[in-house]
């Protein structure tokens, strides 16, 4: 009797518990992190209720899911290990040790314990298995460990444009200079002509109430870049005969602004409204970030005030009203932030300024439907992964490149948001140039 | 494999199909080509396959004459004529960093990967024993005796077959000759070289083609 009773509520427990599984697994919108085997990565927790965005049901990682988000930055890189080049059947003895056509071979998920930065989780002696006897051929490299190639600051596996040989002895002169040098200007690029549209003043506004009665609010409107090119309250908050709404969304903006989106969308700021979740937040986050931001969701809206439309308060301001770190928190007294006060006050000629954004939300020259165009990249990602990322197109404007090597090799020295020399010194440029002589 | 491709109109519709499937003209001409070939043997043997078929050496033949031409008229007409005799733009490894034309040897293995992209019935590469690219140092025991063979007799192909990956291959191996100034001169004084006194009409290495069979 008693055992019969209590397998009747084992049994019970069972196909409740089952049903419970099944249910949440099969429920996108349900809590599914019971199912992680681990923490995901810094790059993919924003994500991780949206289980389809690399897992196919019963099918695994695709490595179409990774290449959905990351092939075209690959690409841009000038990938060293494309898949491409490893198909050959000539590579088959290696790819038995390491097939390193798969992204999921050294980027696997779910596996904190043996995460390394940017998401690596082979040992750091992972180059060995084909490289092991380049010292054989560059006597500069005897008695390094293999464990040191993509870690020193040397060689990335993916992307080596400001590392290869040729580039470190085009610009490896010199020492630890800084020049006066200036960034790409801003430019507004929207994906209508300037000037299809007459102006609109402060009379034109046809916000209903009680957006009308905000004085401020129209005024700051009425001398912006949005009235100046004719755009009114309507054709954000009311967008082609919609509802009004106060808090227009990604949408509203991408209508006219399409390039930004798409960067915003694919960064840790907008991945988990690309994957079809809602907006991030500093809750979320990993970083630390302060306390009362935490309620804060990520938009456009959040960092760009669309009625006032000056996008440098977004460029500093816009960052530390969340971010918390040692980092972030070093900007204020960083040589970098002198440079931005003396832009921002008329001093320092446009483009002398370093703000956050400068380097994580870089304005960069990109070919626009044929046209040469400056693009603010809005993945704040894009140029850290790795952190060389953003030597070409950031650093050098200003600094040497062996400055900006050793700069960015040096996590103290990160840490204080580049105030001082670094305190390291990686040998790649000095390695180069003897190999020259 | 390719014993399948029975008369000449079965194989030039495999023909006309690889060139749709393919849509690349110099791969499209090489099996034009090989389609020809076989129709004028009259459903002979062409060359040690099963009779009728296209043998991978005839298919590997074909595709090496037209890999080989394109590849002469770039060294040729584009890069010696650019860059050492007219002087107007350079061919180097960081073409697009350089603004400048890729190199012959980059040129050969983009097409290598696209076509790859498209077909796995063949993969090509250009490889050497003094390479400038040690990855492009012999890899397998086919490799190195094809290219210790061809550089002793550069009028005969090397072929043979090797199973790699669980995968069995025709591999064949052609000679690669130093048709123009600008090889030697690059290669001479590339700092990665493994060679420094290349002249004109040496080998400088060998296009590897290979078939999967069986
Ligand atoms: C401007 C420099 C340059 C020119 C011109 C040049 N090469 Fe190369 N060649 C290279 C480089 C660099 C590589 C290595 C490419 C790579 O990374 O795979 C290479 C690769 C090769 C290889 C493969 C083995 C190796 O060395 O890595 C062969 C064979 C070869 N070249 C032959 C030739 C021939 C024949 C010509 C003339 C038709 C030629 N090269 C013209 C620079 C050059």
């Amino acid at each position: 009797m008693h055992s019969t009773l209590l397998r009747l509520v084992w049994g019970l427990a069972t196909v409740g518990l089952a049903g419970w599984l099944a249910f949440t697994l099969a429920n996108p919108d349900a809590d599914r992190r019971v199912f992680q085997p681990g923490a995901l990565t810094d790059g993919h927790h924003q994500i991780e209720l949206a289980c389809e965005s690399c897992h196919a049901p019963f099918g695994g990682v695709r490595q179409e899911a990774c290449l959905g988000c990351h092939a075209a930055e690959l690409e841009a890189a000038l990938d060293s290990h494309a898949a491409s080049i490893f198909d050959d059947p000539r590579n088959a003895a290696d790819l038995a040790r390491i097939d390193v056509r798969a992204c999921i071979t050294c980027h696997t998920e779910h596996r904190p314990e043996i995460t390394a930065v940017m998401g690596v989780t082979l040992p750091a002696d992972f180059c060995a298995p084909c490289h092991e006897t380049v010292a054989d051929d560059r006597p500069t490299h005897r008695g390094l460990s293999m464990d040191t190639c993509a870690s020193g600051g040397c060689h990335n596996y993916h992307d080596n444009r400001a590392l290869y040989e040729d580039f470190l002895v085009e610009r490896g002169d010199g020492g630890l200079e800084t020049f006066a040098g200036a960034l790409p200007p801003r430019e507004t690029w929207v994906s209508w002509d300037a000037g299809e549209r007459a102006p609109l003043t402060a009379a034109d506004a046809d916000a209903p109430a009680p957006a009308a009665g905000d004085r401020a609010l129209i005024d700051a409107w009425a001398g912006s870049a949005h009235a100046a090119a004719g755009v009114g309250c309507g054709d954000c908050h009311r967008p082609e005969g919609t509802a009004w709404s106060d808090d227009p969304g990604l949408s509203a903006c991408a209508a006219c602004h399409e390039l930004e989106p798409e960067g915003f969308l694919a960064g840790r700021h907008g991945m988990r409204l690309a994957a079809g979740l809602e907006a991030m937040s500093p809750a979320h986050a990993r970083l630390p970030m302060r306390a009362d931001a935490r309620s804060r969701t990520l938009g456009c809206g959040t960092c760009h005030d669309a009625h006032a439309v000056d996008v440098r308060p977004a460029a500093v301001d816009g960052c530390l009203a969340c971010h918390d770190d040692e980092h972030s928190a070093a900007y204020a007294d960083s040589p970098h932030a002198r440079t931005w006060a003396r832009e921002l006050s008329g001093e320092g000629p446009p483009g002398s300024g370093v703000s956050c954004a400068s380097c994580h939300l870089p304005r960069e020259p990109r070919r626009v439907a044929g046209a040469e165009r400056i693009v603010v990249e809005h993945n704040q990602n894009a140029n850290l992964r790795p952190n060389e990322k953003m030597i070409r197109d950031v650093c050098l404007r200003c600094h040497s490149l062996r400055l900006s090597i050793d700069a960015l090799a040096d996590p103290a020295l990160i840490r204080r948001n580049f105030a001082g020399l670094p305190a390291r010194h990686v040998a790649s440029i000095d390695m180069a140039l003897s190999r020259r002589e | 494999m390719y014993g399948n491709v029975r008369d000449s109109s079965a194989a030039v519709d495999w023909a006309v199909m690889m060139m749709l499937l393919v849509g690349r003209h110099r791969l499209a001409t090489a099996v034009l080509l090989v389609s020809v070939l076989v129709a004028g043997c009259g459903g002979g043997s062409a060359g040690g396959g099963e009779p009728g078929g296209i043998s991978p050496q005839a298919m590997a033949d074909a595709l090496h004459t037209v890999i080989e031409a394109d590849r002469t008229v770039y060294a040729r007409h584009v890069v010696n004529r650019l860059q050492d005799q007219e002087q107007v733009i350079e061919a180097s490894e960081h073409w697009q960093d350089d603004r400048t034309l890729p190199l012959p040897a980059q040129m050969f293995r983009m097409g290598a990967e696209l076509a790859a992209e498209r077909t796995d019935r063949f993969r090509y590469a250009l490889l050497s024993k003094w390479p400038v690219n040690a990855q492009n140092a012999p890899k397998t025991e086919m490799e190195a005796a094809g290219l210790v063979a061809v550089a002793a007799d550069p009028s005969q192909p090397f072929y043979g077959t090797e199973s790699l990956g669980g995968v069995d291959y025709f591999t064949a191996v052609y000679a690669d000759v130093a048709v123009a100034e600008a090889c030697v001169n690059c290669h001479n004084a590339h700092p990665d070289s493994a060679r420094d006194d290349f002249a004109v009409g040496d080998i400088m290495g060998g296009v590897v083609i290979r078939i999967p069979v069986g």
